[in-house]
């Protein structure tokens, strides 16, 4: 894999990011630790978009086999946020539990339990009487689930402002209501990133973290991914007496469950609809009564608890589900980090961490194969000019 | 909007003197206005009527004294079209939305709790308003009301929040509550106004463009101090406490302080407009500096920046009952003219003249009573702000310092303030001013708490799709 560091510059890079989302803002954390000089540029404000406003959830559980180590580490820096960035941004680990509501969904529950058992993942299959044994105010019509214990949830409107924070401290700059309007390569290696509310500035490496409009702006530089914007939709519960322990999730995705430190009930499922310009995105009027029919059909005891508010966000959704992070071919320098597909928010930590590793030495922990951004070519690419 | 073989859609949002006035003369011209009221009964927050049984003891007279023959001509005026309206009462509007081709599309939760949707051509909202409320240690307590619940309670209920309340805060409503209470069996321990009689004497060429409403306010005062009631004017409640008989309000002022007590409190200073519908729909709003209260912008005649939506009463502006009653009237016009359904120029001509005296005399009621937006910086830190989710001053102050947000929604974000069951109805102001103090910023800079669907908590909604469709 190609990096800054493996072209033998003896200073450590510039590096500009583009996005200050949850994944721009820990990349520019972990590259200030090291001593990089880190600019993020953004059109908004710092996690004002999807990773702000997303359901919260942090799991390992049920995790694709390629995204798993990616998902692990993350899980690992969740745990030390305080420690690395001044606040926990209110992270609990009270388990994950996917509910299965046919014998089909429960098969698999069962194929990914050997998979999270062999990944050293504490994974507890339940059946529907163990089940209404330990959760009684489920409904009786689920088949069984699985538990993954050191899965939770943190607060998303914390997480990106804090790492911002954090990496301000160490010397980053993160110029907000900055968009970029045009990255230029520069004839003796690296780029020029210039555009509205800011002096262009000179880097030698460039993170396209942007989101759901990553793809559009990484496509001069081989952002060949074909992703799709959504726009899931959350709900809000007036706060209730706290007795959902875990984050619940349906194995169908058709709806996702947590509740909070101070007892509201947060649910996600269904989607919004896009706003014209693609910028913004608003609740749907469907899915509106879809979504909190499915949450009291799900925990009937919620069934006279108040919704105080629903919004969405928008992200973007590759073919394959697994996020696109690296370089192009022949587009050395410009690394891409997007299209995750809903699993920005719990694995954006280990992406920050990641990145750093292959900026600064060109190699990374974890295998980053998978997630190549060539890899939905069907036409071979010329190599590295 | 509407084409010229189909009768247009009107939808009307709020049953208070704007909304009857506009549904009123929409059904005079043939138009069968739906009327949607979140309120049982015809009459607003103002004209709000007790419920049957209780309507012998409290008649008219009683309930809106010198307002009387008003609010029953428009009782009656309303019950003559009352045939020629839909009229939804007990019917909460809590999403509004525009349609792709023009229109618009009103989520509704209805008085039995179903769920609706309703689509139109255009739309008058007159949502009215609610208390403004400067808070203070103890304003959380059982036993402090808002000044407008206090009302409430009188006109709707024909109860008294207590025998011997203390009236604190600042506005017309003050004097008048207080009166109402004293006038009902109740017996006032004290009125704490915090405007000063200067303030009120450089508003009074203002205050003179309605002379009688003007007179009867000071007579309400007169009146108040003849029975003995303490007045006591320049005065702020500093805090409140709970004590084993009652209450106790500490109060003090730029020369004396001192306490007093009751057994309730009701505390209020001024309304604020309820302007949610109108920002969902994407309405032009404006920081109003005389008020201190973002508004949403429209011409003289209630047109709002999006077309086909029109404002009118308390919603647009603190004008009172007797304006809203123009302002409705004047709206249904305007509306009535940009159909070109009908037209009568000089009647518009005449509404708005008479609403812009009307708006004279409410810039001399902010003159003579100012929101107290100077003692939100100087809050103690203990001070609740946002009581849903309870969070302190202290707290806020906190976050402005850790964050630097750069509005009221990221400072929102960054503390929970404004985000519980009220959505910073009563905080979202006092956020700001917080915000605006400690980083120096002007009220434009820092914003206003955005309006998010639902516009009140809703319960887990039944089957919008399948009830509501298209009427």
């Amino acid at each position: 894999m190609n990096s800054f560091a493996m072209h033998g510059h003896a200073r450590l890079p510039r590096v500009c990011i583009i996005g200050a989302g949850i994944v721009g803002t820990a990349t520019a954390f972990f590259l200030a630790r090291s001593g990089c000089d880190v600019t993020i540029v953004e059109r908004g404000t710092v996690g004002g978009q999807a990773s702000g406003v997303n359901f919260g959830g942090v799991r390992c559980h049920g995790r694709d086999p390629s995204e798993l180590p990616l998902a692990m580490r993350s899980r690992t820096i969740w745990n030390r946020l305080a420690e690395l960035i001044g606040h926990d941004c209110d992270f609990e680990a009270p388990g994950h539990l996917k509910i299965a509501r046919s014998s089909a969904e429960m098969d698999t529950l069962t194929r990914w339990f050997d998979i999270g058992r062999a990944h050293d993942l504490d994974v507890e299959l339940l059946d529907r009487t163990q089940l209404m044994r330990r959760f009684p105010w489920l409904a009786s019509d689920i088949v069984g689930a699985s538990l993954c214990k050191g899965d939770g949830f943190a607060n998303p409107r914390l997480v990106a402002p804090t790492f911002a924070r954090a990496a301000r401290a160490l010397g980053a700059s993160v110029l907000e209501g900055s968009a970029v309007t045009a990255i230029d390569r520069l004839q003796g290696g690296g780029f020029r990133v210039s555009g509205a509310n800011f002096n262009a500035l000179e880097a030698d490496v460039v993170v396209n973290a942007a989101g759901a409009w990553a793809a559009s702006l990484g496509l001069p530089f081989g952002a060949a991914a074909p992703t799709v914007t959504r726009a899931p939709q959350m709900f809000v519960t007036e706060p209730t007496a706290r007795f959902i322990g875990p984050v619940l999730g349906l194995v169908s995705g058709d709806i996702y469950l947590r509740q909070s430190v101070r007892g509201n009930v947060i649910f996600g499922g269904g989607q919004g609809h896009i706003d014209p310009g693609g910028i913004r995105s608003h609740p749907d009027e469907t899915t509106f009564a879809r979504t909190p029919a499915l949450m009291r059909n799900l925990i009937p005891a919620l069934t006279h608890t108040a919704l105080l508010r629903s919004w969405t966000g928008l992200e973007a959704n590759t073919p394959d589900g697994l996020p696109v992070i690296g370089t192009s071919a022949g587009h050395d320098g410009f690394i891409h980090a997007y299209g995750f597909s809903g699993h920005g928010f719990a694995t954006g930590p280990g992406v920050g961490e990641t990145l750093s590793e292959l900026i600064l030495r060109g190699q990374t922990r974890i295998d980053l194969t998978s997630f190549h951004p060539d890899r939905f070519n069907t036409i071979a690419r010329p190599a590295a000019l | 909007m509407g084409n010229e073989t189909e009768t247009p859609r009107i939808a009307i949002v709020g049953g208070g003197p704007a909304g009857m006035r506009a549904a009123g003369l929409l059904a005079a011209a043939g138009l069968r206005p739906v009327l949607f009221n979140e309120a049982p009964e015809p009459g607003g927050q103002i004209y709000r009527r007790p419920p049957p049984p209780l309507r012998t003891v409290l008649s008219p007279a009683r309930l809106y004294g010198p307002d009387a023959v008003r609010a029953m001509a428009l009782h009656s005026d309303f019950e003559a079209v009352a045939d020629r309206i839909d009229h939804r009462s007990g019917t909460l509007v809590w999403n509004i939305m525009k349609q792709e081709h023009g229109g618009f599309r009103l989520l509704h939760q209805d008085a039995d709790g179903g769920q609706g949707a309703h689509n139109c051509d255009a739309v008058i909202l007159a949502t009215g308003a609610m208390d403004r409320i400067l808070p203070m240690p103890g304003w959380t307590l059982p036993g402090v009301w808002s000044m407008g619940g206090a009302q409430v309670m009188l006109k709707g209920q024909a109860s008294l929040v207590g025998r011997r309340p203390v009236f604190a805060g600042s506005g017309p409503l003050l004097y008048l509550v207080a009166w109402q209470y004293a006038k009902e069996g109740g017996r006032p321990a004290a009125v704490i106004d915090a405007s000063t009689f200067a303030a009120k004497l450089r508003a009074a060429p203002m205050l003179a463009a309605r002379p009688a409403v003007a007179l009867r306010g000071l007579a309400m005062a007169a009146a108040l101090r003849l029975r003995g009631i303490p007045v006591i004017e320049g005065a702020h409640a500093d805090r409140i406490e709970a004590t084993d008989t009652g209450m106790r309000v500490h109060w003090s002022s730029s020369t004396s302080s001192g306490q007093i007590d009751g057994d309730a409190v009701a505390i209020g200073h001024g309304l604020k407009s309820e302007q949610q519908l109108a920002e969902l729909l994407g309405c032009r709003s404006r920081h109003n500096a005389e008020s201190g209260q973002w508004l949403i912008e429209t011409d003289p005649e209630g047109r709002t920046s999006v077309a086909g939506a029109y404002l009118a009463g308390d919603m647009a502006g603190i004008r009172g009952g007797h304006a809203a009653e123009f302002a409705g009237e004047l709206a249904a016009w305007a509306l009535l003219a940009d159909l070109k359904h009908r037209d009568n120029a000089s009647r518009r001509a005449v509404l708005r003249r008479k609403l812009s005296r009307q708006d004279r005399f409410r810039r001399g009621l902010e003159q003579a009573f100012p929101f107290p937006q100077h003692r939100i910086a100087s809050l103690p830190d203990e001070t609740i702000v946002c009581r849903c989710e309870g969070i302190s001053a202290s707290a806020l102050r906190r976050a402005i310092t850790d964050w630097q947000p750069a509005d009221v929604n990221r400072l929102k974000a960054m503390s929970r303030c404004g985000m519980g069951r009220c959505q910073g109805r009563l905080c979202g102001q006092i956020a700001a001013g917080l915000l605006t103090a400690q980083l120096g910023r002007t009220p434009g800079d820092v914003g206003h708490l955005r309006a998010q669907a639902p516009i009140k908590p809703i319960p887990g909604s039944q089957l919008i799709v399948e009830k509501g469709a298209v009427e």
